[in-house]
């Protein structure tokens, strides 16, 4: 059963072919039996699937069932769910049980969707390699000795190692689309507002969407379609109809227009991943595709600009996060401030510090202009750049990250060059665009992913962009043979 | 911007961060060098250019200034560190 992806066990259920509990319980199995090697988890929460699943089955009986009813998810542990540990992957929240559960999480049990569990991430989703969680680093499923990618890598490699069908993301800077790629599995990252925030634990607020992580592309349809919508809640989620995603994978792309830009394809981009991409644009070409050559020219200050916002608005975010409602309090602390340096230097780990250290200075009195405005207006120059684009585009293609992925330990130490895994998934979020990143080859037994860009809310094209080349190559079927 | 031992105390300050002594030179060139890779930024001439706070193009919704939540202090309480008769603890502030 765990060969199959979303649409063919939703299909199985509808059909009486097995139950969710049966389901459910194969899926559990096999996180037992191979999450060990992976650290894909945080916290496994078999008892409650159970529960789920027989619910999910009974609601089937009854003729209630939806599409997702009874088919078992995980959730990046960055989502708040009411009495679940709530981690996202730091110290400084290892013991919060969350009080109540993010809009996500409701709009899946409303689904009848099955929690198998919460994924590990990178702290505070801060991470392009999974290893700067609490929990440990996640392995690739692909190769044992690589990352998975971050910071939603224990989605990604559970979803790439067949231990669900699917699970929730959230991308920052990159954190659904990069580990996607690195893994060999589809992420879609939708348009800033699209899917709520509300109880999605805040890192940069300005930059944060949650997103689904599947196999296939006709799978993150099905999850988008629940995820999606509007939410009182959230003042920034945006009151507009979802689409039909599902229903809108099959059309052709006959005179679809399809722009490269140049500065993704230039120095930095790894020659082996370069040629993968180029052979998947040639696939493009023949579904009837058009291609032209775009320029994105300021492309070049998307991670300098993201280095000072991110920072700003997570050192903003996690102020609250101080020893005396909730999460880590140090020992016997001397007075109130010992109390919140102390506790939150033990909590956070080092690239959170950094962090929040940036940030800070970047809005300390005198230094305001220098960093925060100057990134403000050069995300808008980047904004502008997009927008021009697709004056001319229908769709924005590219790779995905510069390189496969590297090895666990390989740039832990050097932060600057882990922030450049991110040079080409940075500026949509800083444009609030939707992006989504699926597999297209291979270098050596590494996955290699495509970025497609489209649009403001055209979740729905990039779905069919990529559903379509789905349906005539088979990257996505492939599983990684010590887990297949 | 190369920053120093003291900057990085007094930015540590503000951010409320116990930095041990012995963290403080590696933190000071890891924040130099970040600051270095977002000072790119100032190769291009801004002036003019509106800043960009959010991605979307929309007015901040209101609500009419109604309460909305019920009170649920004693669950909120099971997660907090110190508690008592349902005020959260504190070292004394003032003497």
């Amino acid at each position: 059963m765990h060969k199959k992806t979303i649409a063919q066990l939703s299909a199985g259920l509808a059909a009486g072919e097995f139950s969710s509990e049966a389901l459910t319980r194969a899926f559990l199995e096999r996180v037992e039996r191979f999450n060990p090697q992976l650290n894909a988890f945080i916290t496994l929460t078999a008892e409650s699937a159970l529960i789920q699943a027989r619910a999910a089955d009974e609601r089937r009986r009854q003729g209630a069932a939806g599409p997702l009813t009874g088919v078992p998810i995980v959730h990046k542990d960055i989502f708040c769910t009411q009495g679940v540990r709530t981690s996202c992957g730091s110290r400084i929240l290892d013991r919060f049980i969350a009080p109540y559960n993010a809009t996500v999480v409701e709009k899946f049990n409303a689904a009848g969707a099955v929690m198998l569990g919460k994924t590990n991430m990178d702290e505070f989703a801060m991470g392009s390699s999974n290893e700067t969680s609490f929990y440990g680093p996640v392995r690739n499923p692909w190769d044992l000795d690589a990352v998975p990618g971050g910071s939603s890598g224990g989605s990604a490699a559970a979803v790439a190692a067949r231990l669900t069908p699917g699970a929730t993301g959230t991308d920052t800077g990159g954190s659904i689309r990069q580990p996607a790629a690195l893994c060999g599995i589809t992420g879609i990252k939708p348009t800033y507002g699209r899917v709520s925030r509300w109880g999605m634990i805040a890192y940069a607020s300005s930059l944060d969407q949650g997103g689904p992580m599947a196999r296939t592309a006709e799978d993150c349809a099905l999850l988008l379609a629940a995820m999606a919508g509007f939410d009182p809640r959230d003042s920034t989620c945006v009151d507009r109809p979802v689409p039909d995603y599902a229903a809108l994978l099959d059309q052709p792309l006959t005179g679809l227009k399809v722009g490269l830009p140049k500065e993704y394809f230039g120095e930095g981009l790894d020659s082996a991943v370069a040629q993968v991409v180029e052979e998947a644009i040639a696939e493009y070409r023949r579904l009837g595709a058009e291609i032209v050559e775009i320029s994105l020219p300021n492309s070049h200050l998307a991670i300098p600009a993201y280095y000072v916002v991110a920072p700003a608005e997570c050192s903003s975010n996690l102020a609250r996060i101080d020893g005396v409602r909730y999460g880590h309090r140090c020992e016997n602390p001397k007075d109130l401030q010992d109390l919140y340096t102390r506790s939150r230097a033990e909590g956070f780990g080092a690239e959170v510090q950094r962090r929040i250290l940036v940030g800070t200075f970047a809005l300390s009195a005198g230094y305001y202009d220098a960093y925060y405005l100057k990134a403000q207006q050069i995300r808008r120059l980047i904004s502008d750049d997009f927008r021009r684009a697709f004056d001319q585009v229908d769709v924005i293609m590219g790779p995905t990250s510069p390189t496969v992925a590297f090895n666990l330990g390989e740039k832990v130490d050097d932060p600057i060059t882990m922030y450049l895994s991110d040079i080409y998934t940075i500026a949509v979020n800083l444009a609030g665009l939707p992006g989504l990143s699926l597999p297209v080859g291979f270098v050596g037994q590494r996955p290699v992913g495509l970025q497609l860009i489209g649009n403001y809310f055209a979740e729905d094209r990039l779905l069919n962009v990529a559903h379509r080349y789905q349906q005539v190559t088979d990257w996505h079927s492939r599983a990684p043979a010590a887990f297949a | 911007m190369s920053l120093g031992i003291a900057e990085v105390a007094k930015i540590a300050h503000l951010a409320r961060l116990a930095i041990r002594k012995e963290d403080a030179p590696a933190y000071a060139h890891n924040l130099s060098a970040i600051l270095e890779l977002v000072e790119q930024m100032n190769a291009v001439d801004t002036t003019g250019v509106t800043p960009m706070a959010h991605p979307l193009d929309m007015a901040q919704r209101l609500r009419m200034d109604v309460v909305s939540e019920a009170n649920q202090r004693e669950l909120f309480q099971a997660i907090a560190p110190r508690v008592e008769a349902g005020l959260y603890l504190v070292p004394k502030v003032i003497e």
